[in-house]
């Protein structure tokens, strides 16, 4: 017994560096916080739609009505990222039948509107976050972030950042899958 | 950002804080003790898009939303309970500087106790060994050790001066 | 040239390093002196190399030579002077190399100084750094290259963070890294004993200047820092418990214990293997500094560029470097203990409960620091620590240790009488119970740690100067007898006075900062007045201003109090334009009694105009912790000055002559 206490602090210090160790490798963002939404249903929403687009608004009803998957996507004019993962939507939607929502976060209604007439607008519905609000009651830390939602409402997914690449494509259709997606025969 | 320092070595690091920005004068209730209670709320609220910092003094868009969020809810009545439990509801237990106190935290609150008793009761077990053998063994000592120990008292201990 | 020329010193001083952590060892254990004293020459000869390196590098950055992708990526040729030889340590190289100058200055200053030091402890310690330099200087050049040149270098550079030009930033890194690497020497005596077998008054004897250097160093690189924060960030606070700042808080706890634990080994010859024990952590937790800052491995508010293989370095040279000392400590310590006896109550057992407390509050800071981690690894659950778990945990167990050092001077070795001297503590005590209380009432909130923390202060206080007026015997004696027994005071207790005090101001700044701090912010427009502790600030408008590599606007708020004008303060913004960033630049009024302090920025609403958010804080006593820490550094160098008295001169010499001096 008195033995081991001797080795006491090599012991800590084993563990510590551990931990180190841990910290370096592993495929981790130390910024990233894990959502507290995953297996919860989905925080109500009931947004107007952006003014004189065209596009319906979103509310919480909207996102288990059809019975299947939905994408809910927080965007913003002003975030060069949203840009960058624009194109790879748009194809979820196109191709692969994702029901894609929208939540236009912090954003100037004419910047909006331009933005998504010069990109173009995969959105099925977009909701206008003008104050942020929506995305506070959605543990949101900034734009662009997208959930993967059942169609019983149920949160099973969050993706932080661009949906952009290969894996990040594939993280996001195989999430949408295993919640019952149907995509159509090509 | 930020508050505070560096201390190591700041300067190494290439990127760093932006500057205080803080609580704005248009955010501020009039009801100075919610105005209080709301500054010691987001004292402890970590900003979710900064390093390391509460919203309090964080500049970041979204810590500037909920500061005036904070401020919605208890001017609605919440108390600080529910208001940090609103947050935390929305972010984790991450957005709180002060950890719950929960299983898997346990460890970090009882540590400080637990390491000094384990320390406490080391020394106290080896004074007391140490004090028996105090006891038991003056005879024990040879005269050697005895001239040692009357040189030692009388060269570090001031009363021996006095 | 010159940069390939510090590029070849370093290569060379590698070389050097990897000698010297041979050779002296293996004379010593083969008793051949030749080899033992090749040690001092080879760390002198090292050191010479390095600072080689070292003025390379700082004079491409005075020359502004651009082809140096260092100098490049960290200084601009606008850039101030002062800031362009601060820049040499400016990025994560540059530092790095500044560490390694640091170590072969304290290499050298052992093959220098250490004349009294046996040949073969000598040798040994000599190695053990070597093994270090060997790491750090592989580290380097592998790695972290400060002189690698751009193929295609640019017309200008970019410039440092502005925040780092600054005067207490230029400082801060030189100092912290003083007292961070300082101990390693430390370290080294330590290992070196370890391997001998034998750790006795002796050791500690020489080990204690190169302690008590290190720790004052760390402790002004400490205070640099804050002080730094507290007026170039422009938010008045000084101390967030953020991850940087705990891994250079640790070391201080841990060698503040030391400090302590090595006055046990030195005069009773008791309490060897604790003392090693901390000698090895102080250093470690200086290593688990460096690592977590270079790595990024958790989140700070001064997060490194982060690079893994960077990051893997360092552990391994961490691993290797802590976990080696620790299973030779293991080893070899069991064999170690025995020495004085003492009673339960004693000055011996009160600074072993002191070490007690000191490591527990660091064991604190650590688990607070690396509990997230831990965490996120075993359940991927993502946690904050922040200051209420430091202000709940950390800080109630630093207030028994504050008492202690209030009650300890008092107590005499091997056996005290406890009752007398809580007996002649009576009225300290009595007086400080009456303030703590007096805060307890007069604070709105009546905060107990607050109050808590009033009465331990105020008990250091008073007792450190009762301890020392009884020394001399103020009032007791003559005054002439008294001035005289203050004069032959040992300048270690001079020192430990001096610490002590500084301690106990550092809390009342601390508590008054923190209690009474008050703060206004108003949007400002010309002519508008806002009102803060009894100030009445009136701001008559903004000027812009131009400095060497940036333009600024700055405030002018005229103060007034009870109508009278106080003084005028010109809070800036700046705009660095090569580097292409603001900083905040506080503008302060100063005094003992409260900090006015003012800074501007623009409001976070983009569709407020032609206004500036006006923030004003009050900052009552907050100039006491910078106090406070001064006097903890002049404690340190004045009991040093009373170390190289003794360099040559046995102690106990010395101090019979003390000792009957009275008779005459």
């Amino acid at each position: 017994m008195k033995r081991i206490l001797w080795f006491l602090p090599l012991i800590v210090a084993v563990a510590i560096g551990g931990f180190a160790l841990w910290g370096l490798v592993a495929d981790r963002d130390p910024s990233r916080i894990p959502s507290v939404l995953i297996g919860r249903p989905a925080p109500a929403i009931a947004l107007d739609p952006v003014p004189e687009l065209g596009t319906p608004g979103l509310s919480t009803a909207d996102l288990t009505a059809g019975g299947r998957p939905v994408l809910v996507n927080f965007f913003a004019s002003w975030c060069v990222p949203c840009k960058a993962e624009h194109a790879v939507l748009s194809r979820l939607a196109r191709e692969h039948g994702v029901t894609l929502y929208g939540v236009n976060y912090k954003d100037k209604a004419d910047d909006a509107r331009r933005w998504l007439n010069d990109l173009g607008n995969p959105y099925a519905r977009i909701g206008w976050d003008n104050s942020g609000r929506a995305g506070i009651e959605w543990g949101i830390s900034g734009v662009p972030e997208t959930f993967v939602i059942r169609g019983d409402g149920i949160v099973v997914h969050r993706y932080v950042g661009p949906i952009v690449g290969a894996d990040a494509q594939q993280e996001i259709l195989s999430a949408l899958r295993e919640a019952g997606l149907k995509e159509p025969a090509s | 950002m930020t508050r505070l320092v560096s201390l190591v070595l700041i300067v190494a690091l290439g990127l760093l804080p932006m500057l205080a920005r803080a609580v704005e004068p248009d955010e501020i209730l009039d009801d100075p003790k919610l105005e209080a209670r709301a500054r010691a709320i987001s004292a402890n609220v970590r900003c979710v898009v900064c390093q390391n910092e509460p919203i309090n003094t964080s500049n970041a868009g979204i810590a500037r939303d909920l500061r005036i969020l904070i401020r919605e809810r208890l001017k609605a009545g919440d108390t600080d309970q529910e208001v940090l439990d609103f947050l935390v509801a929305r972010y984790g237990d991450f957005v709180l500087f002060k950890p719950p106190f929960k299983p898997e935290t346990w460890a970090l609150w009882l540590a400080p106790f637990v390491i000094f008793a384990a320390g406490g009761a080391g020394i106290f077990v080896m004074l007391r060994r140490t004090g028996q053998r105090d006891t038991a063994g003056p005879e024990k000592l040879n005269p050697a050790e005895e001239e040692k120990l009357a040189r030692i008292m009388q060269s570090d201990n001031p009363e021996a001066e006095s | 040239m010159i940069p390939e020329v510090g590029h070849l010193a370093l290569s060379l001083a590698l070389a050097v390093a990897l000698i010297q952590s041979i050779l002296p060892m293996l004379g010593a254990s083969r008793g051949n002196l030749a080899w033992m004293r090749s040690g001092q020459s080879l760390a002198l000869v090292q050191l010479a190399l390095v600072a080689i390196a070292f003025g390379a590098l700082m004079w491409s950055f005075v020359v502004s030579d651009f082809s140096v992708r260092n100098v490049a990526e960290n200084s601009h040729s606008m850039k101030p002077m002062i800031y362009k030889i601060a820049g040499t340590w400016g990025s994560h190289e540059g530092s790095l190399l500044l560490w390694v100058l640091i170590l072969t200055i304290f290499g050298g200053g052992v093959a220098l100084f250490g004349a009294n030091i046996p040949d073969a402890l000598r040798a040994r310690t000599l190695s053990v750094q070597g093994w270090i330099s060997v790491g750090f200087l592989s580290f380097m050049l592998f790695t972290s290259n400060p002189f690698a040149r751009l193929v295609n270098p640019p017309l200008d550079g970019q410039d440092m963070n502005p925040l780092l030009q600054d005067i207490g930033l230029a400082l801060h890194p030189p100092f912290l890294y003083l007292g961070y690497v300082g101990f390693s020497i430390v370290f080294s005596f330590a290992v070196a004993a370890l391997i001998e077998g034998r750790v006795d008054p002796a050791w500690a004897r020489w080990v204690r200047p190169w302690t008590l250097a290190a720790w004052t160093f760390l402790t002004g690189g400490i205070v640099l820092g804050s002080w730094w924060a507290y007026y170039e960030l422009g938010w008045g606070g000084w101390w967030f418990w953020d991850p940087v700042e705990n891994v250079s808080f640790m070391p201080w706890l841990v060698g503040t214990a030391l400090l302590h634990s090595a006055i046990v080994v030195e005069k009773r010859d008791s309490l060897k293997s604790w003392t090693i024990l901390l000698a090895i952590l102080t250093f470690s937790l200086s290593l688990l500094g460096t690592f977590v800052v270079r790595s990024g491995v958790l989140t700070s508010v001064h997060a490194f560029a982060t690079d893994p293989s960077r990051g893997v370095y360092i552990l391994l040279l961490l691993g290797i470097a802590i976990i080696g000392s620790f299973a030779l400590f293991a080893w070899r310590a069991p064999a170690m203990e025995g020495g004085g006896l003492y009673r339960p109550v004693s000055r011996e057992s009160a600074l072993l409960i002191n070490n007690l407390l000191l490591a527990t509050g660091a064991a604190t800071v650590l688990f607070g620091t690396l509990y997230p981690l831990a965490l996120e690894a075993v359940t991927g659950e993502k946690i904050s620590v922040g200051p209420p778990y430091y202000n709940a945990a950390f800080v109630p167990v630093m207030l028994p240790m504050v008492i202690l050092a209030g009650i300890g001077p008092f107590l005499s070795w091997k056996r005290a009488d406890l009752g007398g001297v809580l007996d002649r503590l009576k009225l300290v005590a009595g007086v400080s119970l009456v303030a703590g209380i007096a805060i307890w009432a007069v604070t709105t909130e009546g905060s107990i740690l607050a109050a808590a923390s009033i009465f331990a202060a105020t008990f250091l206080l008073l007792a450190t100067v009762q301890e020392w007026a009884w020394r001399i015997k103020l009032g007791k004696a003559p005054l002439s007898e008294s001035l005289r027994r203050a004069r032959n005071l040992p300048r270690s207790a001079w020192g430990m006075s001096l610490a002590h005090l500084g301690l106990a101001v550092c809390i009342f700044g601390f508590v008054g900062s923190t209690i009474w701090k008050s703060e206004t912010v108003a949007f400002a427009e010309p002519g508008s007045t806002v009102e803060v502790a009894g100030f009445e600030l009136t701001f008559r408008g903004s000027e812009r201003v131009k400095g060497p590599n940036y333009e600024a606007i700055r405030g002018i708020l005229d103060v007034t109090r009870d109508g009278k004008p106080v003084t005028t303060l010109y809070p800036e913004r700046r705009n660095y334009t090569f580097a292409r960033s603001q900083t905040t630049e506080s503008a302060i009024r100063s005094t003992v009694l409260g900090d006015l302090y003012t800074s501007i920025r623009e409001p976070a609403d983009e569709n407020i105009r032609n206004t500036w958010t006006l923030r004003v804080v009050y900052e009552p006593l907050v100039r006491f912790i910078w106090l406070g820490a001064a006097l903890m550094i002049l404690g340190g160098l004045v009991s040093l000055s009373d170390r190289r008295l003794r360099v040559g001169a046995p102690a106990r010499d010395r101090r019979r002559g003390m000792a009957a001096a009275p008779a005459e």
